[in-house]
């Protein structure tokens, strides 16, 4: 097959690209070798959009830190994305602490972060009254936020998908063909993509990548664990709190999901680019750090853990060049924190990098570029107070009424959203992700059995196909009765008749038919782009094509 | 939407497991008219239609049947009551006024007054990370009830080779169910020195299909890419921490977690409810009643019952209070009495005594309780605040996991007494 230009990896910086360059008049293709978005590093991370007094300006690094923040109120908006601004506070418990803290507001106030000030002890007690006695001081970030990572790299990539992207999952790239010094062709294990630019955004696997390409790359992956607590204790704290960094420890920290759960982590170690287990001695190290700063953390309320990789070049800052050896081929690697708030401003650095290999009447941009994703419905956003309004989308689909995630209060039809979404969740951790079933207390241990039924009722395929997180992952091994419920068969007959009668038509477009007026003109695109059903063999391919594909 | 329910009941249940069905039945028996049961999932029975074993209702009805069997003699009488059954509707939230908000399909977003409400939402498992288990997060690790699901009620089998970790009894029926649907179950963990488990079910289900139960064992790891390829397990010293080069390494697919059971109290809590850390369930007086008056909680929300017939007789304690709170029969006490968890106890339900009641000669109220470690020859004693034994009973053993229940007569009960502890001792020498 054929693309102007292939995005490898599936990741934050990798849909942010997409969805720039999506802009433009252009065939674009993002692989991705797991079975869905934001599978790497993107959905094991802190969640903090960053104010930037961190950051060097003479890196590349800093520099995007600060260009990036400011726009995360409106991208987040655009693609209804859980993000707050909640600022945050550097917590110093002596003197060393306060001459660091000071550091740092004096290299934020040089390079421009607003509203920077250092706090004492009354006032950091009043403002976080769970803050540990003995600290004195804070330095007070009002523009930091938190957002949630994976549905921000989700919704850049649906949002791309809207507009012509077309992402296939489960495509791992085994070689780049180069030809004279000009890249020629992508491969991967299902396809040869000829394509003429090629973005590295592959993770922790950037380094192969690049030397795929006869690039020299070292990426070295840093492990770091983390906790995630009930949401019944998200509002412990009102702010990211982040320990004062020592020369040895960048130190843990606390901070509310933008969910409202709330998480403590990472440490950091040198890892494989597989290895994401959790460890009993990191386990108690991220407990026992979290504690400094809140010392009443409970401790029983934890829901989760996990641990991610940030993908560290020895530089200690990112890679966002052109390949010295290869014609069209760019780097968007050693992507570290600040990684996630970076992104947008990744993607304009790409952006101008792409446009040195075409020629500018080349590039045009499309006059029906959507910005904005339509807004899905969850239950849980109706969660406080204005709940009988939840009743307007039972009305259009009665699915909206049966919950089946009992701890996040989500509903059958937000599952058969997430499956039909732009880029169709099809595993129980993407369902998770999109839709937040099983994220709760009880981490799928009811839902589950029923969000695999849905699954494969949806897809048209067995219980046992569905897995986790794509092949391998499969939940049940085999079939040991038939076992003919007739209360579910009558459900799943009146479900078809619906279907038949239209009602099950694409979600996206059936949450968006109240929204505002300008959203209208992007929906009736996207259905026009999703009325192809998924068929069953589109689906058994684990290959999205979603927008452009439709003119192949 | 036209509907067959009202927006004002008498009594609405939350929850239709054993305990809501038992107090729906036992509340209209007792003359309340105008229940309303509600149920999220679309059977009614809760988790009993998945345990398809027997060894159920040997104590209440004096037989021994399944858990289907047993939900079957609640839920036949159902269409014969006046008891209203919505199924498949979730309550979203409940005001101290008990204004009942709630979701299904076919009524949407509703409000619903009582003038009474029980919770019975039963419990829950705990998972991998309530305990802590390091290691990756991959297919094959799941609760024992959730692989119960699997099998009993979608018909698929959830592993090959299976470690089950938690010798409670769900731990040890579904080390046998596995066996019976043809996996291979390589061992039962269990990090104390004893099981917490039934002594007939150890027997029944891991001494007669020698499956190995190895005490003072837990997991440490868990390892695998997509699914689980293998598992590390420590044996553990007395304080219960993994000790060092005991480490061995078992070949497995599936984890199954049998790890202990957490009262589901979200809605309690939404109310404002006061919990008892130990229990997890809410504080209650001998009605079982909660802070709010005329909001009652029975079953396993309240405290995590061994045997579904204590279930039952709970519902029947909830439902009398039901009725005579409905029917303003109730006599509050000058002094209310509290219940104080003394020696070697972990709890005591109900937590209070707050009525006084009529015929007081002839009737006794049942103090539920739990041992803190196992005691061998027992004595538990039942001491005022004047430290004035009232009662005492001998036991050869009580254990953690066995509930323990004292009956106090309430004569014993003068309108002094503001505090009764409850303790379990070795019984002294020489009083066999």
């Amino acid at each position: 097959m054929k693309a102007d230009i292939v995005i490898i990896g599936g990741g934050v910086t990798g849909t942010a690209v997409a969805r720039k360059l999506t802009e433009y008049e252009l065939d674009i293709i993002l692989v991705e070798k797991e079975a869905d978005l934001a599978s790497g590093t993107s959905k094991a991370n802190s969640g903090i959009v960053h104010a930037g007094y961190n950051a060097d300006p003479e890196t590349m690094k800093g520099q995007l830190n600060i260009q990036a923040n400011p726009l995360f109120d409106k991208l987040c908006s655009d693609l209804n994305v859980p993000f707050q601004r909640t600022g945050s506070l550097v917590v110093g418990f002596n003197q060393q602490d306060l001459e660091t803290i000071k550091q740092k507001k004096e290299n934020g106030d040089k390079i421009g972060i607003p509203g920077l000030e250092i706090i004492g002890r009354r006032r950091l007690q009043k403002i976080e009254p769970h803050i540990n006695d003995r600290a004195r001081w804070a330095l007070y970030a009002p523009s930091a936020g938190i957002v949630s990572p994976h549905e921000l790299t989700i919704a850049l990539g649906e949002n791309a998908a809207q507009n012509g992207l077309q992402v296939m999952l489960e495509n791992k790239v085994e070689d780049i063909e180069t030809e004279k010094g000009a890249l020629k062709a992508v491969v991967t294990n299902r396809e040869r993509i000829e394509c003429d630019v090629v973005i590295n955004a592959a993770g922790v696997y950037a380094d192969s990548i690049a030397r795929m390409a006869g690039d020299e790359m070292v990426i070295r992956p840093r492990k770091g664990e983390y906790f995630i607590f009930d949401r019944e204790y998200g509002d412990l704290i009102n702010h990211v709190l982040f320990p004062t960094p020592t020369e040895t420890s960048k130190g843990i920290l606390v901070t509310a999901t933008a969910h409202g759960n709330l998480l403590v982590g990472p440490n950091a170690y040198p890892a494989g680019k597989e290895d994401l287990a959790t460890t009993s001695g990191g386990l108690v190290e991220i407990m026992k750090g979290a504690v400094k700063l809140i010392p009443d953390l409970p401790r029983g309320g934890v829901i989760s853990s996990f641990a991610g990789l940030r993908a560290a070049a020895p530089s200690e800052d990112f890679i966002i060049s052109p390949s010295p050896s290869v014609w069209g081929f760019i780097h968007a690697a050693g992507i570290q924190s600040p990684g996630l708030t970076a992104a947008p401003a990744t993607a304009e650095r790409v952006e101008q990098l792409v446009k040195g290999y075409y020629p500018s009447e080349r590039l045009v941009k499309k006059d029906d570029f959507q910005e904005t994703l339509p807004e899905k419905p969850h239950l849980y956003d109706y969660d406080e107070g204005d709940l009988e309004d939840w009743n307007e989308y039972i009305d259009r689909r009665e699915d909206y009424g049966e919950v089946v995630c009992r701890c996040e209060h989500v509903t059958r039809g937000e599952i058969i959203d997430a499956l039909h979404s732009p880029v169709p969740a099809q595993t129980l951790d993407a369902i998770k992700r999109r839709a937040r079933a099983g994220m709760g207390r009880c981490q799928g241990g009811f839902c589950g059995p029923r969000v695999v039924e849905i699954i494969a009722e949806e897809l048209g395929i067995s219980p046992r196909e569905v897995t986790k997180k794509g092949p391998g992952s499969e939940i049940l091994q085999e079939k040991t009765k038939d076992l003919r419920l007739k209360k579910k068969t009558a459900d799943k007959e009146n479900r078809d008749n619906q279907r038949q009668e239209g009602k099950y038509k694409d979600p996206a477009q059936d949450a968006a038919k109240n929204a505002e007026q300008d959203a209208e003109q992007a929906t009736e695109q996207a259905a026009e782009q999703d009325t192809e059903p998924k068929t069953e063999k589109q689906l058994q391919q684990v290959k999205i094509e979603s927008g452009g594909a439709d003119g192949e | 939407m036209v509907s067959e329910f009202k927006d004002k009941y008498q009594l609405v249940i939350i929850g239709a497991g054993p305990a809501g069905l038992g107090a729906a039945l036992a509340a209209e028996e007792r003359g309340v008219k105008d229940i309303l049961l509600l149920e999220r999932d679309y059977f009614l029975g809760g988790i009993l239609p998945q345990c398809i074993h027997n060894g159920f209702g040997l104590d209440y009805f004096g037989e021994e049947l399944t858990g289907p069997e047993y939900a079957h003699r609640f839920i036949d009488r159902i269409p014969e009551s006046t008891v209203q059954v919505m199924d498949e509707t979730m309550v979203l939230d409940i005001t101290p006024d008990k204004e009942i908000t709630a979701l299904n399909r076919h009524q949407g977003v509703q409000k619903i007054e009582a003038k009474a409400v029980l919770l019975a939402m039963g419990c829950r498992e705990r998972t991998r990370e309530a305990i802590k288990i390091p290691g990756d997060r991959t297919a094959g690790v799941l609760t024992a009830g959730t692989a119960q699901r699997y099998i009993n009620i979608e018909g698929y089998l959830p592993g090959r080779k299976v470690i089950v970790l938690g010798s409670g009894d769900i731990g040890l029926i579904m080390a046998r169910r596995m066996t019976l649907e043809g996996a291979e179950v390589d061992s039962v963990l269990e990090i104390m020195p004893y099981s917490s488990g039934l002594v007939r079910n150890k027997v029944q289900c891991l001494d007669d299909f020698d499956i190995p139960l190895k005490l003072n064992h837990t997991l440490t790891r868990i390892e695998g890419d997509k699914r689980v390829e293998r598992v590390v397990v420590s044996r553990v010293n007395d304080d219960l921490e993994p000790v060092p080069g005991s480490e061995q390494t078992v070949e497995c697919d599936t984890v199954l977690l049998a790890v202990g059971l957490i009262p589901e109290n979200e809605l309690t809590k939404q109310m404002g409810i006061e919990l008892d850390p130990v229990t997890g369930g809410a504080v209650v007086n001998e009605q079982r009643e909660t802070e709010i008056n005329g909001v009652f909680a029975c079953g396993n929300v309240l405290q995590v019952h061994d045997l579904v017939d204590y279930v039952t007789e709970e519902s029947e304690i909830a439902a009398r209070a039901v009725s005579e709170y409905l029917s303003r029969r109730r006599k509050k006490r000058r002094k209310k009495i509290k219940l104080t968890a003394g020696e070697q106890i972990t709890y005591v339900v109900p937590h209070r005594i707050d009525y006084v009641y009529q015929d007081k000669d002839k009737k006794t109220l049942k103090l539920f309780l739990r041992s803190s470690v196992p005691v061998e020859e027992a004595e538990l004693k039942v001491v005022d605040d004047r430290g004035q034994e009232l009662i005492s009973s001998r036991k050869k053993i009580v254990t953690p996991g066995e509930m323990e229940t004292i009956i106090l007569p309430l004569q014993f009960l003068d309108e002094d007494i503001e505090e009764l502890t409850v303790s379990v001792t070795k019984a002294s020498q020489g009083a066999d």
